[in-house]
């Protein structure tokens, strides 16, 4: 539980980040709370050579709450989320979807950023990005460009990033006034990834849902939006399986996770209607 | 408040003797940081070694390159069997009277094996060398099932022993197959089985686990060649019988070897046995000269030292139609791993899974073990349980849920029905043992009383109904288990381990100024022997508690001793504790005569003095007497006040107790949570009521994640699946429930102070507690046995295959 040898950068802005990401190519990897990546270098399936740490960089660490939309950076920690009372008014589901994230201590290291920037299906935070439909800002050595959650995720650990871009900014617009909503996640104890978890967004004539941990990337289902907008909950329900394509592990057989995101997805829905003002 | 105005009353309390809820005093140390575990010892010129392991489960070892290794700057050495080969240490004795590779010598038989030693300046350097070492490897056909490692034409897995007929336990009948032990009357139980009224088989398993204890297992090793003396310092959960091995297999004599046990981070059996890494550090300090640190990391330890359970029991049993049980049978088949490393007394090689007969008077009883090699991790210790205690707990307390079923009867009635009776105490049991006190029926009484177990049963049977209805997807469990403990091993006659019987020792010294220092042949590893043992001496000599020091776990001061394991502590050494106090009183007695100018006869004993009978007046105090051992010359009497006592148990303790766990379970995801879980232990005479509630709550929170999801399971290729903790089911505080605790006290009537032994009990009684809750929530659908562990995934299966999710 070692990791291997590597240099450390600690750079205080992006354009030196991304400046020293450009010098060192796929050798370098990006250090935010490294609450996903050590774990891989101690098991040595990561081996980066050179490691550039955001941390000292201190733009990346401030929440914004727009009229139209909340602007997150990428080394704002989970712990942070989940304290942030002006965040908490704005989208409340940030907050209940962070404190189902592993445990206290990985939420006080871990970031929104490395979060969703990891591309591991099991993170909560991508599926609840794409419910909301949040844009991620990444500044590489070409400037910066916008990419929709939705669009980001192509596999397990593959993402729309590319090795030389560094995520900066979570642009998440404010869902209409009144919208009911709910994360729920089923795992098998705390500090687990989801079993299944369920991001549910609904107000007058829209929903939005998306699921975690049970394909390769996170699932945004247009269809079960569609169909919950429109009240139709088993519909819901019905599309979101057929959009999920979990795989068997020490959770389950592909049955039984099927079985669990549906309940999932059913509570996340009962939750989100009540709440709906 | 003065001595002379202190009620006795007073005096006893002033004491913090047996029976007061005294502060562990280990916390102090362990609160802030200031333990001193086996990773602070740090010696000039220290060495690292770090393990080269193989991903196989079953290969030949073709090659081993390790020049890339040697050349990497810093490495001092790497060790490899053929290195060991000529000392002959590249095979070592196991514990069960098999033996077992240090370094891989040809093949592997297990993913995670020891391949080779690389030795480092530093642990860094240790782990990058590692990855250098270049071993080739032709996979061998890999078997994990125990039942087809019996088929005849599985894989030979130990090629070395393949011909031998007869092993450490009798004829061995296939080449995977390690010894039969049989127990109790097979012709007259298949004769109660054939004329019963009512029988029930079941396959019962307990699968695969670990103890995992918060430390993993290491060592330093120091081998000093100026004075030839080598010092090791260990996890180790028997310092003494460790010293004995590293003796008799490198030939280092005895008293040139020094074993250190330091703080222990818990234990649980995983650190009784000896490991590869314990061998490969001697040696290497032997070759190096400089002391030589080894410590596992988390998935090694998961992965390679001592595993837990693996039973596959096959039972059957007999009843009347009212529900008088007749006869038990039981089978077992004992998944070993590759090599056979269980510790076990060494003429039990299932332990005293014969306990199997429970708390139940079943006067027919029969039991069958056959052990088997698998390529998986070896070990087979006894986890938080005497050994194999918590598998035949287990077994009988599905056994007699299961014949509830069979009979339509309620299994608290069952159980009352079946229990031994308090006069037939002390009692012969089928399987060989006399269980030395007990009264369940009060116990148990007490236990369904405290829950409303009537009550329950009522909420159950309407949630049933709701269940039906469709008003709700929740199942209530309500989960039972009377379990009955074998700990304290053990008598010499029968108990040794390789060949040292299992007594223990207690040795005093009592200071001029009446404070005291005490050396025990035990060794804590969180139990809080400080605390507890100070407690006896306290009662035992009235000196205060605060004034006498327990020490533990340095073979070259400590009195010889077998080790903290199997609830042994307290029955063996607490045993050993009072008798040495009691030879200390002895003699203070006939101090005190002395200085009162009576006869020893004319004194009795009063709190903490001697006091002249009918003259209460006229007294000498231990502080006083303590000092006239060392400035007074006493006729007769040697100066000093000191004793040893080493206790050999004439029987072992059998703690025993009942406990209710009430369950809410989801059929559509498995979620489950345990509402109320209530726990009566009796261990007899209880030294520390807060310690006792300590244990029963940790060994509870083992027991819950046993049952319900904690596991070392494999996939058919042999490769752990559960090697670290995001997979391997640690509680936090957040599954875990609130208990509560409660008791009856039964001594032990061949103990000294009575007293049992209690840190075992919770895990023994809890496992079937929670899987009888399980189990109990789907009786009313047609749940017979469903395996552990209970998890989501599982409990969804039971839900499916009762056809309960439309
Ligand atoms: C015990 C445990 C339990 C956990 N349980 C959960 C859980 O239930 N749910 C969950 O969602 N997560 C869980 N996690 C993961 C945790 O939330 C991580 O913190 C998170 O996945 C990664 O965030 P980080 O800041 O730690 O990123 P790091 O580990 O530092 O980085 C992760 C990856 O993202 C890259 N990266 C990081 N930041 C950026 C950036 N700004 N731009 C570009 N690339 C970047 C890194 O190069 C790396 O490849 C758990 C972790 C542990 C250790």
């Amino acid at each position: 539980m070692i990791p291997a040898g590597f240099e450390y950068h600690r750079p205080t802005d992006v354009a030196s980040a991304v400046a020293i990401l450009g010098r060192h190519g796929d050798e370098a990897r990006v250090l935010a709370g490294g609450h996903s990546l050590i774990p891989m270098m101690k098991l040595r399936m990561a081996a980066p050579a050179h490691l550039v740490d955001l941390r000292g960089i201190a733009e990346l660490g401030r929440i914004e709450i727009g009229d139209d939309a909340v602007v997150i950076g990428a080394m704002v920690a989970q712990h942070d989320l989940i304290a942030h009372e002006g965040l908490a008014q704005a989208l409340p589901i940030i907050r209940e979807a962070a404190l189902q994230i592993a445990d206290p201590q990985v939420r006080s290291m871990g970031t929104i950023g490395g979060n969703l920037a990891n591309g591991d299906p099991g993170n909560d935070m991508p599926g609840l990005m794409q419910c909301l439909d949040a844009r991620f800002a990444l500044v590489g050595p070409g400037g910066e460009r916008e990419v929709a959650a939705r669009e980001f995720y192509e596999s397990a650990y593959f993402t729309a990033r590319e090795d030389d871009e560094i995520l900066t900014r979570v642009i998440v617009p404010r869902p209409p006034a009144g919208a009911g909503w709910a994360y729920e996640k089923i795992k098998r104890k705390i500090g687990d990834y989801a079993t299944a978890a369920a991001a549910v967004m609904l107000g007058e004539g829209f929903a939005s849902v998306a699921m975690t941990n049970l394909a390769d990337t996170p699932v945004w289902c247009e269809a079960a939006g569609r169909a919950l907008a429109a009240g139709d909950v088993e519909g819901c329900v019905a599309a979101m399986l057929e959009a999920i394509d979990p795989a068997e592990d020490n959770r389950g057989p592909v049955a039984f996770k099927k079985h669990a995101a549906a309940a999932a997805l059913r509570r996340a829905i009962a939750r989100a209607q009540a709440r709906r003002a | 408040m003065t001595d002379q105005t202190m009620t006795p009353e007073e005096r006893a309390a002033s004491l913090e003797g047996m029976g007061c809820r005294r502060k562990r005093v280990e916390d102090v140390r362990f609160t802030q940081g200031k333990g001193n575990y086996v990773d602070d010892v740090k010696l000039p010129g220290m060495l690292f070694g770090a393990f080269v392991r193989s991903p196989y489960a079953h290969a030949r070892v073709k090659s081993i390159d390790a020049e890339a290794a040697k050349a990497l700057p810093g490495v001092v050495a790497v060790l490899t069997a053929a290195d060991l080969a000529p000392l002959g240490l590249h095979w070592m004795p196991t514990l069960a009277g098999d033996k077992q590779m240090v370094l891989a010598d040809g093949k592997v038989l297990f993913q995670g094996q020891e391949v080779a030693f690389v030795v480092a300046e530093d642990r860094y350097l240790a782990a990058d060398a590692v990855e250098l070492v270049e071993v080739e490897y032709e996979e061998l056909p890999v078997v994990t099932d125990p039942f087809k490692a019996l088929e005849p034409d599985a894989p030979v897995l130990r090629e070395d022993i393949k011909d031998q007929k007869e092993g450490a336990h009798g004829p061995r009948r296939h080449h995977n197959h390690i010894f039969t032990w049989e127990q109790g009357d097979r012709d007259a139980t298949e004769k109660v089985l054939a004329e019963a009224d009512v029988t029930v088989e079941e396959m019962i398993h307990y699968h695969r686990t670990h103890p995992c204890p918060l430390e993993t297992c290491g060592c330093v090793a120091s081998m000093d060649k100026a004075t030839g003396k080598l010092t090791v310092w260990g996890t180790f959960q028997a310092p003494h019988a460790i010293r004995t091995v590293v003796s008799l297999i490198s030939g280092i004599a005895e008293h040139n070897i020094r074993i250190i046990s330091p703080d222990i981070g818990g234990g649980f059996g995983n650190k009784v046995g000896a490991y590869p890494g314990y061998v490969c550090s001697v040696v290497a300090s032997i070759v190096t000269g400089r002391p030589v640190k080894w410590i596992e990391n988390r998935m090694e330890n998961l992965m390679s030292t001592a595993f837990a359970r693996d039973y596959w029991m096959k039972g059957r049993i007999a009843a009347t139609k009212d529900g008088r049980i007749t006869g038990l049978w039981c089978h077992v088949t004992a998944d070993h791993g590759g090599f056979d490393a269980c510790a076990d007394p060494t003429k039990f090689p299932a332990g005293f899974f014969n306990i199997c007969t429970g708390s139940y008077d079943i006067p027919t009883a029969y039991l069958c073990v056959d052990g088997v090699y698998t390529n998986k991790a070896p070990g087979g210790v006894a986890y938080r349980c005497s050994f194999r205690v918590t598998e035949a707990a287990y077994f009988i307390e599905r056994m007699v849920e299961l014949l509830a079923i069979e009979l339509n009867m309620d299994a608290a009635e069952l159980r009352r029905i079946n229990f031994i009776r308090k006069e037939q105490f002390p009692y012969a049991s089928a399987l060989g043992w006399e269980y030395d006190s007990g009264d369940y029926h009060t116990a148990w009484d007490k236990a369904l009383k405290a829950v409303d177990y009537e009550g329950l049963r009522r909420e159950q049977a309407r949630r049933i109904e709701d269940f039906k209805a469709g008003r709700t997807r929740k199942l209530l469990g309500i989960g039972l288990s009377h379990f009955t403990e074998i700990v304290g091993a053990g008598p010499v006659k029968n108990c040794d381990i390789l060949g040292l019987g299992m007594f223990d020792s207690c040795e005093i010294r009592i200071h001029p100024t009446g404070s005291a220092i005490a050396r025990l042949g035990t060794i804590s590893q969180g139990q809080g022997h400080a605390t507890t043992f100070a407690q006896i001496l306290a009662s035992e000599l009235g000196i205060p508690a605060s004034d006498i020091t327990v020490e533990e776990g340095d073979t070259d001061t400590a009195p010889y001793g077998l080790g903290t394991y199997g609830s042994r502590s307290t029955p063996v050494a607490g045993a050993a504790t009072a008798m040495a106090a009691r030879k200390i009183r002895a003699k203070a007695q006939m101090i005190a005569a002395w200085l009162l100018e009576v006869h020893d006869d004319d004194l009795e004993w009063d709190v903490d003095r001697f006091v002249v009978k009918g003259a209460p007046e006229r007294f000498k105090t231990m502080k006083e007497i303590a000092f006239a051992a060392y400035n007074q010359a006493i006729p007769g009497l040697e100066p000093g006040l000191e004793a040893v006592s080493y206790y050999d148990p004439p029987n072992m303790t059998y703690p025993f107790g009942a406990y209710v766990c009430v369950m809410e379970i989801d059929v559509d995801t498995g979620e489950w949570k345990v509402r109320q879980f209530y726990a009566l232990d009796d261990c007899g005479t209880r030294i520390n009521p807060m310690i006792i509630e300590g244990q029963v709550h940790g060994g509870l929170t083992e027991a819950l994640a046993i049952a319900m999801g904690q596991e070392i399971a494999y996939d058919e290729m042999g490769n752990v699946k559960t090697g670290t903790l995001m997979d391997f089911f640690i509680p936090t505080a957040w599954e875990t429930p609130n208990y509560v605790t409660d008791h009856t006290v039964t001594p032990s009537p061949h103990h000294p102070i009575g007293a049992k032994g209690v840190g075992e009990s919770p895990n023994v009684g809890g496992v079937p507690a929670f899987s009888n809750a399980v189990h109990d929530a789907f009786r009313a659908f047609g749940l017979r046995q469903a395996h552990m562990p209970h998890d989501h995934w599982r409990i969804w299966r039971i839900a499916e295959n009762l056809g309960l999710h439309g």
